[in-house]
This record gives structure tokens, C-alpha cells and sequence, in this order.
């Protein structure tokens, strides 16, 4: 006899463990869970975020990189939801006690003009409903011990979504080609990793493209005008530690740093 | 040199005869166990005298083990350099036969054409800048004339740092319309992303590659000279390269580059 299916108990386990910023185990370690249910306990997740105060600022996708993906041995990407203050402005300062085991990673940040609903949306048409495009980095913090999960754990567990630090500038992305845009990104001081807008699907439009069909395959919206979307990882996610000052630069978009204390 | 010079000319023997008959050979730092860097440099330049006596021409100079990474695996903590030659020197969309090879692999790079000469040492990136006439994207095909790639630093130097051939691609630009740091690069083969970077990759800046080399070769007396071809080094990891593929990299206000395997 498997356990039944309660997606909001589900979602109060993994709210209380970011609250209390202690991993836990899978929640399939349990019972299986579909895709489906772990968007609902997203879902409910969300909710539960939301009724303790937060702001729903946009969407975000994970594991688009074939990097990635490999990394957390997984075959396909997910999106996930981004709270208002989780959004930090460039050069801020994040504290290594407010997360369980952080990584940071360096990404394209889309900002919506318009709404953009699926199915079948295309790169072009997000570049169309896009206003800007923005150099960011993303602090992912899987609420699972060791950052160990299958794909329906972290759906649920909101794509670890932790804190996302948006660069100075932004600017339209016409007359851009965000496939060939150039990134590096440093730990204190040390270059860590390069890499392309290919890397996320081979377009960060694409990635965008894909999380707005996929968003309504599971009957759960899309974009929205004002929406800020994280477009995917260009390269791997590196652990944040007390001390360490990230930095990473995109050709023609600008940088952008955050300091953990 | 700890090698006698009989052993040396021995050892570029060796290589020549390995790239010629196509089978490669134990790696010099286990034929001699004795070897250092200053001998292998020594064995490459012996190496391509050979190849210039029978009618090979130097077009420039290659950058090797300038990732962080290769660094790592190799136990190092500096990159090293070879000759580029016009006997592989292949056009954009040529093409060349993995049957002239042993193990052949591929990997883009940022090329600089020198408009100028640099002579270190205490060339920086700004006279590497200053000297070039214009960067161009570009493949390096690589190769071991050492069995299965086991190769220690000073095998892969006396080897011509495993160089094979180089492709370069048609557009040009002035160094100082990019910033070769951030030019983003997508590495395709067979239509398919293989590799993702950036300028960077090249250890930090591939002006900086070239300052080293510029420096390093101030060692032996030597200079890059007016209208030399350098390549900096990989910008991602190296690719096998088999009959049938076809390799292409795309950079962002660079063009491209594609080369086929036969």
C-alpha cells in the first residue's frame, strides 16, 4: 500500500524546511509521483508563499543545460515561480545562513512586455513580447539533503528556487544574437566557468518558449506583462560559501555580483 | 639538458617517423624517463626543422593547455606552445582525411594574425592588441604521435604540442571591435551544440595567451613576427574527429567556421 497523495502536505514539508533551512529526504522516497502531482504540490507551494506575503514576480525554468541536467542526473527541464523578494538588485549581499547548501549559477533574465500564453509559442514570439533581457545570477538551495532528487522532488520543490540577483542594465534584445552571447563568470576573482546563450535549449528564447508550453500543459497560466523569467543555467551551478563574492559578465548586457557573507 | 643530443635527435626521429607511418609511439617521458621540459622543447624544434627542410613553411604559432582544467589534468600550472605549418593548413569549408592521422581531434579557437612584430620579454595585452591585424575564428585540429593521448607535459611539447592542422574562417575584425573575453562561441558537429564558451576560456583573455607566448618565446630568443598566425588556445573541450563529421562554430561578431572530416 502506497501512502496517499496529499499535495498540501507535501508543500508545508517543503515550506517549513526552507523556513527551517534543513534538507530533507525525497519526497519520492516515499511514493511515486507523476509530473502532474508535483506541479500541484508546486502549486500549492506557491500558495502557501503567497498567503504568507510574497509577490508572484515570475517564472523560471531549471535544468535546461545538457550540463545540468547531467549534473543532476535528470533528462528534462522544469519551471518553477519567482517570489518578489526573493529578487535581489546587483551587488547585493545574501547571508550563508539563510540557505541549506546554495549554489549559484549565472543566466539571461527576460522582462515581459506582454503576456505570452502556450501551447505552442515559439522562440520569436517571446523575443516579440519580450521588453529587456538582463545578466543575472540565480542562488538554487534544493531542500533535499545533498541536492539528491529526481526529477517530480524538484518540480515540487519549486525548481530550488532560492534568490535570483538581476545585473544594473537591461536592454532589448533586437539586434542581439542571445544564442552567441559571450559569458564568464568569477568566484572571487577566479574565473570558474564560460560559456554561451546556447547553452540553455540552444536559445534562451527557447528555454522561455519552452516553459510557457509546458506552463499550459499543466493548465497553470503563462507569462504575464511585468513577469521576470529566469531563462536556465549557461554552465554549472558552484557551491556559495561565507566569504565568496560571484561575479559574472555577459557581452553586451552588462554584469552582475552578489556577496555572501 | 638531462638528455644527451644523440637521445633528442632520436626522440624527433621518433616522432617524425610516428606522424609519417601514422602509429604512435610510448610516450617519450617513459622511452626517456629523464626528460624535461627544456629537452622537449628542444626535440620539437628538431621536429620541425625536419619538416622545413622538406619544404614545410611556419604560418605561426600554437597556444596549448591554456584551460584551467587541462592545466589541472596535467598536473601544471603553465600552458605550452608549437609551430603551426602550412602542411595541414586547411580553407574554411575544406575538408581533411582522418586516414592521415592517428587520433585526431578538434576544438575552436579566437586565431590573431600579427600585423606588427612582438618581441618579450614584458609584452602585455594592450602590444598584443596593438599588434594584431585582425582575429578570425578558427579550428585547431589536434593530434598524438604519443599511443592513446597518455601524454605528459613533456611529451605533448616535444610533440609539437600535439598539433595537427588549423582551419581558419574568413571574417576578420579588428581587435579592438570585440571584447574577446566575452565573445560568445557555439561548438557544432553534425548539426548538433557540442560546446558552449567564451573568449575566456583562453586563459582569461586570448590577448593574454598571446602576451605569454610573446614572453615565453623571449626565453629562446625568439619573436612573433608580422603576419605570424596564433592560435591562444581551445575554447572548449576537444571533440574526436571521425570520417563523416562535419564541425562548425559560430561566434558572436565573428562569423563562423566549419571544416569536414573525410
Amino acid at each position: 500500500m502506497s501512502a496517499s497523495f496529499d499535495a498540501k502536505a507535501l508543500a508545508q514539508r517543503l515550506f517549513e524546511a526552507q523556513r527551517e533551512r534543513r534538507a530533507i529526504e525525497p519526497l519520492t522516497a516515499e511514493r511515486a509521483i507523476s509530473e502532474r502531482e508535483a506541479y500541484d504540490v508546486q502549486w500549492a507551494l506557491l500558495a502557501e508563499h503567497l498567503a504568507q506575503g510574497g509577490k508572484l514576480a515570475g517564472k523560471k525554468t531549471g535544468l535546461t543545460s545538457l550540463a545540468k541536467q547531467r549534473q543532476m542526473n535528470t533528462n528534462e527541464p522544469l519551471y518553477g515561480y519567482v517570489i518578489d523578494r526573493t529578487i535581489l538588485a546587483d551587488g547585493a549581499q545574501v547571508s550563508r545562513a539563510d540557505f541549506i547548501h546554495p549554489r549559484v549559477e549565472c543566466e539571461i533574465a527576460f522582462l515581459m512586455a506582454g503576456r505570452l500564453h502556450g501551447p505552442n509559442v515559439s522562440g520569436s514570439q517571446v523575443l516579440a513580447a519580450t521588453r529587456y533581457v538582463m545578466p543575472a545570477l540565480e542562488i538554487i538551495d534544493s531542500r533535499f539533503a545533498a541536492f539528491k532528487f529526481t526529477l517530480p522532488d524538484v518540480i515540487a520543490d519549486n525548481a530550488s528556487a532560492a534568490r535570483v540577483v538581476l545585473g544594473g542594465s537591461a536592454r532589448s534584445p533586437e539586434g542581439l544574437d542571445l544564442r552567441l552571447v559571450g559569458m564568464l563568470m568569477e568566484i572571487n576573482g577566479e574565473l570558474v566557468a564560460t560559456g554561451s546563450g546556447g547553452a540553455v535549449l540552444g536559445h534562451p528564447a527557447d528555454s522561455v518558449a519552452w516553459l510557457v508550453n509546458k506552463m499550459a500543459e499543466m493548465d497553470a497560466g503563462g507569462l504575464e506583462a511585468g513577469d521576470v523569467v529566469m531563462a536556465g543555467g549557461l554552465g554549472e551551478a558552484f557551491p556559495l560559501e561565507a566569504g565568496d563574492y560571484v561575479r559574472a559578465e555577459f557581452a553586451h548586457l552588462g554584469s552582475v555580483g552578489v556577496r555572501c557573507v | 639538458m638531462p638528455l644527451t643530443e644523440q637521445q633528442r635527435q632520436e626522440a624527433a626521429d621518433r616522432l617524425l617517423q610516428a606522424e609519417r607511418t601514422c602509429t604512435a609511439i610510448d610516450p617519450l617521458t617513459q622511452l626517456y624517463p629523464g626528460i624535461q621540459v627544456a629537452d622537449s622543447y628542444d626535440v620539437q624544434l628538431r621536429v620541425i626543422k625536419a619538416k622545413t627542410a622538406a619544404g614545410a613553411r611556419i604560418v605561426g604559432k600554437k597556444i596549448g593547455l591554456t584551460s584551467t582544467a587541462m592545466q589541472q589534468q596535467l598536473g601544471i600550472t603553465s600552458p605550452d606552445y608549437g609551430h603551426l605549418l602550412t602542411t595541414l593548413a586547411v580553407d574554411d569549408n575544406g575538408e581533411f582525411e582522418r586516414a592521415r592521422l592517428i587520433w585526431p581531434r578538434i576544438e575552436p579557437e579566437i586565431a590573431f594574425v600579427l600585423e606588427r612584430p612582438l618581441r618579450g620579454p614584458g609584452i602585455n595585452i594592450a602590444q598584443v592588441l596593438a599588434a594584431t591585424a585582425y582575429v578570425t575564428p578558427a579550428f585547431e585540429i589536434i593530434d598524438s604521435r604519443i599511443k592513446d593521448w597518455k601524454i605528459k607535459f613533456e611529451d605533448t611539447v616535444a610533440d609539437n604540442g600535439s598539433s595537427a592542422g588549423h582551419v581558419l574562417g574568413t571574417q576578420r575584425r579588428r581587435p579592438d571591435e570585440l571584447d574577446l573575453r566575452l565573445t560568445g562561441v557555439v561548438f557544432m558537429q553534425n548539426g548538433e551544440d557540442i560546446g558552449y564558451s567564451s573568449g575566456a576560456a583562453a586563459l582569461g583573455n586570448p590577448a593574454a595567451a598571446v602576451a605569454w607566448l610573446a614572453n615565453a618565446l623571449a626565453d629562446y630568443g625568439i619573436g612573433l613576427d608580422a603576419g605570424e598566425v596564433i592560435l591562444p588556445g581551445a575554447l572548449t573541450k576537444s571533440f574526436d574527429a571521425n570520417p563523416g563529421d562535419v564541425f562548425r562554430a559560430e561566434y558572436d561578431g565573428l562569423g563562423s567556421v566549419s571544416v569536414r572530416v573525410v
